[in-house]
């Protein structure tokens, strides 16, 4: 039995890990001296080792069946270049096999073969990559959200970088059929912003799955939630502190410094593997794998004063922020983020709700974009979440409102390609291209008025949602018996 | 020079354009040349709104306009009566929280504070105001929260630097909760219902003998009688009890409060309404409700669906919308209730209805339809010009009037964008 367990953990791992450092493998185990009977040698499992890139807890998600599936007549946002208009595109074996002008087009012609694609004609409709949220909390807070489901916020010490949102993660949350419906294909998953380190994020397929295992998103990196400003302040600052913006930063800071220091004793060990291994500290782990690059710090801050003070400790101990979240102050300072590289996962519209959000503008995405800052929409809310190409079009306009000639086509890579990036997995989702994973969604008109709907999404080529067809819809566990059923058009639950 | 300065440079900025430019001079403006929707009618091709003295006079398509009218040209462009959203805090609340910014709750034990007029705390200077006004929204339900009974609201128009120039009507209603709205470990709905009730009769008991009440000779009561006394136009149907519920239970329980005492009730939130719409066409009471929530979020709310408004209405139900997405909808985002309208057509409500759900019905609802509401003669020339539908996200508001005056609001978000266009930002320039 612990024998299988651990060859199924090694397997996972290898197929897992990427390849910047060999995983351990199963490694030749300590010799248990004047043993002579037939026992198994005691080994010690890969939970023993802190090992760069690690994947204890492997994605079991496959691609749901899918049949070879071409829409054409269709106006194409590939989210990489203009539109194509009555444009044709061919999914197939769970990618983007081609993309092209008509379904005459040879690039169509030249990938079908084999057996014959589903056609549907869009004429009159849209199609962009599925929409990504790189600011989610599904799943960790599920609905209802009621106290005994509230599982995003360990909110015990500010510090718990040894938490991991996938272990809190209900996937039978009704919020993630929702989600679906509203063409969002990839969620990262993040715990709340109550502490200064708040732990792992998971990236997620938005999928119906048993376990979260089942929705994992294979191969995707561990983002890391950090959070500035009141939200620990408020929960701490009665409870032993820290108190203050200032309490804030020391709190980083000496964490940092231990993660060095365990960063540096581990590497050491791991090059030669000889003697008695230091001992694991989950929290350190995850920061040692921030400091190698391997773990991508995602960062709630609101002001630009505290994201300025944020790069600088960036700079001091030697790691990159991928991007602030909420930023509702990035404006401010989009020449800064734009020379580091950072990205701005904001809200269209959201602000005053506390101090911190007081200078929240309608045109900070545009202002972001207009520097060259990556910027991305981001819902941190269930309902916003199932609405955020609304929610880009409200940005869209705010910036037109101001003068800036932004297109639809540099919209669409708010909610696509560039929360693809903040997640590093820009290679494989977030455009329409050739080879990519086929997370698609058919809009019934512009993507950006008010009045569309998606009509169906597709998450490696397998159609997840047909709006047309209410019985073939995802309902979660929870919903059967309490949520009434729609498709019965009553209140029949 | 310290960022607090600053801000309240900033501040102080923002103060000097929100105050509205008031002439005393009479003033004739004709909006000529659009489509004009007023809502209490079919829309008017190239129509004209004659306003004169903060009234509008006339609306037509063959309206004479006099020589010495301001004349705003409104070809292209669609014209509707200033937007009217049901259920906000404008004015009570500037911050959401920890800024010590909010006056919409009342301080009590019980949380039963029917004498709490919330309108006295009102502030005509918010920042918060700018961003709705300039955005097509002119009139607002401004609303107390929390407790079982949170008090007074006032109707009031977006306009004038005092309470008396904004205030419509108020109350307009007396706020109530049933449920999890009660929050703040609310007790047991049965509980909740059965004080509502007990309130009821006690005022009941309070209106048939205040004199006692006077001579201090009556028997005690849980309420004082300033509350009694608050409540007293509730049951004589003067001013609707605004009932927060959400299930469908706890809105049946609502509408047999109404029949009990004969007074008139009004569904807030109504999340599950639309399983009793039938009955609630019936009783004649109308619901606040949004056209976003599909979120099974509490056990109170596990009906929630996108077209709840669109089966109210299909049911015969007045409705208005309210802002129940996300993002601060009362506050901040007062200005999109025009995407709640949108979204209710997206799930089914007929475009009229949804115009007419943040327009006229909220008016109708808390009895100020003879003043606002439509583009009808005699009534506050509360005006939005647009240049294309207002549901719609590239639309914008490119001329408000409020009392007939052209609102030229610069918000301090207009400011703070305004300062980092550029950067780095033009600190110190004069």
């Amino acid at each position: 039995m612990l024998a299988l367990a651990l060859a199924i953990t090694v397997a996972g791992c290898a197929k897992q890990a990427p390849a910047t450092q060999a995983p351990t493998p199963a490694r030749a185990a300590p010799t248990t001296a004047g043993s002579s009977d037939s026992t198994p040698a005691a080994t010690y499992g890969p939970g023993a080792l802190s090992v760069p890139n690690a994947d204890p807890y492997p994605s079991t998600y496959k691609p749901f069946p899918s049949k070879p599936t071409l829409i054409e007549n269709v106006t194409i946002f590939t989210a990489v270049g203009p539109r194509i208009v009555n444009g044709a595109l061919l999914m197939k074996d769970n990618k983007i096999a081609a993309v092209g002008k008509g379904a005459d087009d040879p690039a169509i012609k030249q990938a079908e073969g084999g057996e014959a694609p589903v056609v549907i004609d869009g004429a009159g409709k849209f199609v962009t990559p599925g929409i990504i949220d790189v600011h989610s909390h599904l799943g960790v807070y599920p609905a209802p959200a009621v106290e005994s489901n509230s599982d995003g916020n360990e909110l015990v010490n500010p510090v718990t970088p040894y938490v991991w949102a996938e272990h809190s993660i209900w996937p039978q949350d009704p919020q993630f059929p929702r989600n679906l419906a509203g063409g969002v294909t990839t969620l990262q998953v993040l715990p709340g912003s109550g502490n200064l380190f708040g732990g792992r994020s998971a990236i997620l397929k938005v999928v119906p799955a048993r376990t979260v295992q089942g929705m994992k998103f294979p191969g995707a990196k561990y983002g890391l939630k950090m959070a500035c400003g009141e939200n620990p302040k408020r929960v701490y600052g009665n409870r032993g502190g820290p108190q203050t913006r200032m309490g804030n930063m020391a709190g980083y800071r000496a964490e940092w410094i231990k993660a060095e220091a365990y960063r540096r004793k581990w590497d050491a060990w791991l090059k030669t593997r000889k003697g008695e291994p230091p001992t694991r500290d989950l929290g350190l782990e995850t920061l040692a794998e921030v400091l190698r690059g391997n773990i991508l710090p995602q960062m709630h801050c609101y002001r630009a004063d505290e994201m300025a003070q944020v790069i600088d400790m960036s700079h001091e101990f030697g790691y990159k922020v991928r991007a602030f979240h909420h930023g509702v102050e990035a404006y401010k300072i989009a020449d800064l983020l734009a020379k580091e590289g950072i990205g701005a996962a904001v809200w269209a519209d959201w602000g005053d709700f506390k101090m911190e959000a007081l200078d929240a503008v309608r045109a900070n995405m545009a202002l972001l974009w207009k520097a060259g800052v990556k910027v991305m929409i981001h819902s941190d809310d269930p309902s916003g979440s199932q609405r955020l190409n609304q929610e880009v079009a409200k940005a869209m306009a705010a910036g037109r409102a101001i003068g800036l000639n932004i297109t639809e086509e540099d919209a669409v890579k708010w909610m696509t390609i560039n929360p693809a990036w903040a997640l590093d997995l820009d290679s494989k989702i977030g455009s329409i291209e050739t080879g990519k994973d086929a997370d698609v969604v058919l809009w019934s008109g512009d993507p950006f008025s008010v009045y569309t709907h998606t009509e169906k999404v597709w998450i490696d080529g397998a159609l997840l949602y047909d709006r047309s067809d209410p019985k073939a819809q995802w309902r979660s566990d929870f919903e059967l018996g309490f949520v009434p059923d729609e498709t019965t058009g009553g209140t029949q639950r | 020079m310290t960022s607090r300065t600053l801000y309240v440079m900033a501040a102080a900025c923002a103060a000097a354009f929100i105050a509205p430019v008031s002439t005393l001079a009479a003033q004739t403006v004709a909006i000529t040349g659009g489509k004009v929707y007023p809502v209490s009618g079919p829309p008017i091709e190239n129509g004209t709104v004659l306003i004169k003295d903060g009234k509008i006079v006339a609306v037509g398509a063959n309206i004479t306009v006099p020589a010495d009218a301001e004349k705003v040209d409104a070809s292209g462009k669609w014209v509707t009566p200033g937007l009217v959203d049901a259920e906000t805090q404008l004015g009570l609340v500037e911050v959401g929280f920890g800024a010590g910014a909010n006056e919409s709750r009342a301080r009590s034990e019980q949380g039963i504070t029917p004498d709490f007029t919330s309108w006295d705390g009102l502030n005509p200077r918010s920042v918060l105001i700018p961003p709705a006004r300039e955005e097509g929204v002119t009139s607002v339900m401004s609303t107390p929260g929390g407790g079982l009974i949170a008090g007074q609201a006032a109707m009031i128009d977006l306009f004038g630097d005092t309470r008396a120039e904004m205030i419509l009507r108020a109350p307009a209603a007396m706020i109530a909760s049933i449920g999890d709205e009660g929050g703040d470990g609310a007790p047991a709905k049965g509980q909740q219902i059965a004080k509502l009730r007990e309130i009821l009769q006690d005022t009941r008991y309070y209106q048939k003998h205040v004199a006692e009440f006077d001579r201090g000779q009556s028997r005690q009561m849980p309420l004082n009688p300033g509350s009694l006394a608050a409540l007293v136009p509730v049951l004589e149907g003067k001013v609707p009890l605004l009932i927060n519920a959400d299930q469908a239970s706890d809105i049946q329980s609502a509408i047999d409060l109404a029949k009990e005492f004969g007074i008139k009730v009004i569904i807030g939130g109504g999340e599950e309404a639309w399983e009793v719409a039938d009955r609630l066409a019936a009783a004649k009471i109308p619901v606040l409700a949004g056209a976003e929530s599909n979120i099974p979020s509490s056990f109170s709310t596990l009906g929630a669906r996108q077209d709840n408004v669109a089966l109210l209405r299909k049911a015969g139900v007045e409705v208005a919308l309210i802002g129940n997405g996300a993002g601060d909808e009362s506050l901040f985002n007062v200005r999109n209730i025009r995407y709640e309208a949108g979204n209710a057509v997206g799930y089914g409500l007929s475009w009229n209805d949804a115009l007419k759900a943040i327009t006229q019905a909220p008016a109708e609802i808390f009895g100020v339809a003879d003043k606002i509401g439509t583009l009808q003669a005699g009534h506050e020339a509360n005006v939005v010009v647009w240049d294309g539908d207002p549901f719609e996200f590239a639309t914008r508001a490119v001329a408000v009037y409020v009392h007939g005056k052209k609102q030229n609001d610069v918000s301090r978000q207009d400011l703070l964008t305004k300062r980092y266009e550029q950067l780095p930002p033009s600190y110190g320039k004069p």
